[in-house]
């Protein structure tokens, strides 16, 4: 029974982690049409700028000033942001699948770098020894698991909350006119460059938050989670859930991260024995025929963007909110 | 070279290449005027509205806004200083509410930055809950109020002229410049906006448009302005333009001297 619910909590605390990056990328595309393809960087920026803030000092290697994890965590955020902001200077100029292609080698050289700039990143062998929080004062380490994944979900409600608000501001309806139009919105006297960069920052911090709490769950970080292949599962999340949507970014996050748990279980399990071996490149062709299938049948995801609308109330309202943005009535 | 000139180039021109597609434009248009501006297709005229409204620079001249210079200015921060324009092919924001499109305009809401969203919601709610019922008036004044929660990506193309007509107008600016209004518009519509214009000139707000409908340019555009060949041609009222033969030659396609 502990089993389980031990599994469980592992379970949710890593979806946990992948929804709030999924909800960092869906700022940014979902909301501002941003095409990032390089998220690894960003949440690599915040694992590794914990674990060399937070983490114990070794022989040859800079960092490890075992900062307080609020500080560390915070320390991590913060790189996230800073390299987003240099990244989004120097491309943000770019659209959509340009974008994408800067943005991916951004992150192909986020991944060269840690593999090879070992006396800060520990190189190929990665960076480990991290103190997590209380876990110590805790000591059982399945209450620890749990208080874990409590405060993983906190900071998913946070980051939720904290975006909602945001996106049904006027701040959001000003990210969806650039995302939609960006001549007509500079037509109406806003400023697109920099309204594009405030938003890939806020997602890239968002996707930094994301990453310090992997490193900090695992307290261990190395190239291996540098891959581009967690950049396609966010991406994949984000549309199966529904780009545009928070509550869909969320549900697709469990649920991929479900399929890819529950894949490589099943496949560990009961595929034959010579396809064993390649578990993980099936698990990969399974990631891009979900991205391909969904973008084909089901582009707006499970659960589709809302039209924002004039008012609460009223049968006028209720039926509009009801209404997806081709205007078909859903629901 | 009047005083009372609004908006008014000085020797403003554009190259693309070889082509002079602006040269040495110089015009005026009058506080409170309903300016026509015609001339063939290839005259130049769009060209003249990029560069009036900052989405081209000008490789010449200059643009005078109440008698300042905002050549260096782009275009969001013309359109804060009231100088709005609508598109030849409209631009809607297609997957938002037509209300939003409309709510969109205002500049210095505080919830347009990310601290203002996060930080004051009472003051945000309160701002939108006048913005809206601004918004509904001049969507009401538009005849898309029934349409304020629909997608704009759904209108028919004269209610997305109508909407961006809408659009300009909650940034209360003092001169629209509307690139084709009628075209394409069915009839009704056409009489709708027609009437808006109208009545807008009324209150006071002046508008430079470029039209092919000879019959809506000779009706309710005073003075025209014609080009041909990247040059004025022709500026004077609708009755001297129909006389004119030069003008008439231009727009048949005869060379302009």
């Amino acid at each position: 029974m502990i089993g389980v619910v031990s599994y469980l909590a592992f379970f949710l605390t890593m979806a946990g982690i992948l929804a709030i990056a999924v909800l960092g990328l869906n700022l940014q595309w979902g909301n501002t049409g941003l095409f990032n393809g390089g998220v690894v960087a960003f949440f690599g920026a915040g694992a590794y700028g914990l674990m060399i803030l937070g983490g114990r000092p070794e022989a040859g290697q800079f960092g490890g000033f075992q900062l307080p994890f609020p500080v560390a965590l915070a320390g991590g955020v913060l790189l996230a942001a800073l390299i987003a902001w240099a990244v989004g200077i120097l491309t943000l100029r770019l659209r959509h699948d340009y974008l994408a292609i800067a943005t991916f080698g951004v992150a192909v050289a986020f991944e060269s770098v840690t593999r090879n700039a070992e006396w800060l990143t520990g190189g190929a062998k990665g960076l480990r020894g991290f103190h997590r929080p209380l876990e110590a004062a805790i000591g059982d380490p399945f209450l620890f698991s749990l208080a874990f994944l409590a405060m993983v979900l906190a900071f998913l409600a946070a980051v939720y909350l904290g975006l909602e608000r945001l996106v049904r501001s006027p701040y959001g309806r000003l990210l969806r006119a650039i995302r939609e139009d960006e001549t007509a919105a500079r037509s109406l006297g806003k400023n697109p460059a920099r309204l594009r960069l405030a938003a890939f920052v806020l997602g890239s911090a968002v996707m930094g938050l994301a990453g310090g709490l992997y490193a900090s769950f695992y307290a261990f970080i190395s190239p291996q989670d540098m891959a581009p292949i967690l950049t396609f599962q966010i991406w994949a999340m984000l549309i199966v859930g529904g780009a545009g949507n928070n509550r869909g970014a969320i549900l697709g996050a469990v649920l991929i991260w479900a399929a890819w748990t529950g894949s490589g279980f099943l496949l560990a399990r009961h595929a034959p024995a010579e396809f064993q071996l390649y578990t993980g490149t099936i698990q990969y062709i399974m990631i891009g025929l979900v991205i391909v299938g969904m973008l084909m049948w089901r582009p707006q995801g499970l659960l589709p963007e809302r039209l924002a609308i004039s008012q609460t109330g009223g049968e006028a309202a209720r039926r509009s909110a009801s209404r997806d943005l081709t205007g078909r009535e859903t629901e | 070279m009047t005083d009372g000139a609004l908006l008014a180039t000085r020797g403003l021109g554009r190259r693309f290449g070889a082509l002079r597609a602006v040269d040495d434009v110089s015009i005026d248009v009058a506080a409170g005027s309903i300016t026509g501006l015609i001339g063939p297709n290839g005259a130049g005229k769009t060209t003249l509205f990029n560069l009036l409204t900052g989405e081209l620079r000008p490789d010449a001249g200059q643009v005078l806004l109440e008698g300042r210079d905002i050549t260096a200015q782009p275009p969001d921060a013309r359109f804060r200083l009231g100088l709005a324009r609508t598109f030849q092919i409209p631009r809607p924001f297609r997957r938002m509410s037509v209300l939003e499109n409309v709510m969109l305009a205002p500049a210095g809401q505080t919830g347009e930055t990310i601290a203002g969203a996060l930080l004051r919601p009472g003051r945000v709610r309160a701002e939108e809950a006048r913005l809206r019922s601004r918004a509904m008036e001049i969507l009401d004044f538009m005849t898309l109020a029934p349409l304020a929660d629909h997608p704009a990506g759904q209108l028919s193309g004269g209610q997305t002229k109508l909407l961006e007509l809408a659009r300009v107008l909650m940034g209360d600016p003092r001169v629209i410049l509307l690139d084709e209004p009628a075209a394409g518009v069915n009839p009704a519509l056409t009489r709708v906006l027609i009437e808006r214009i109208e009545a807008l000139n009324r209150d006071g707000r002046t508008f430079l448009i470029i039209e092919h409908d000879m019959d809506f340019i000779m009706r309710h555009c005073d003075p025209i302005i014609a080009m041909a060949e990247g040059r004025v041609v022709f500026r004077g009222s609708a009755a001297a333009a129909m006389a004119d033969q030069g003008l008439i030659d231009a727009y048949l396609g005869t060379p302009a001297r």
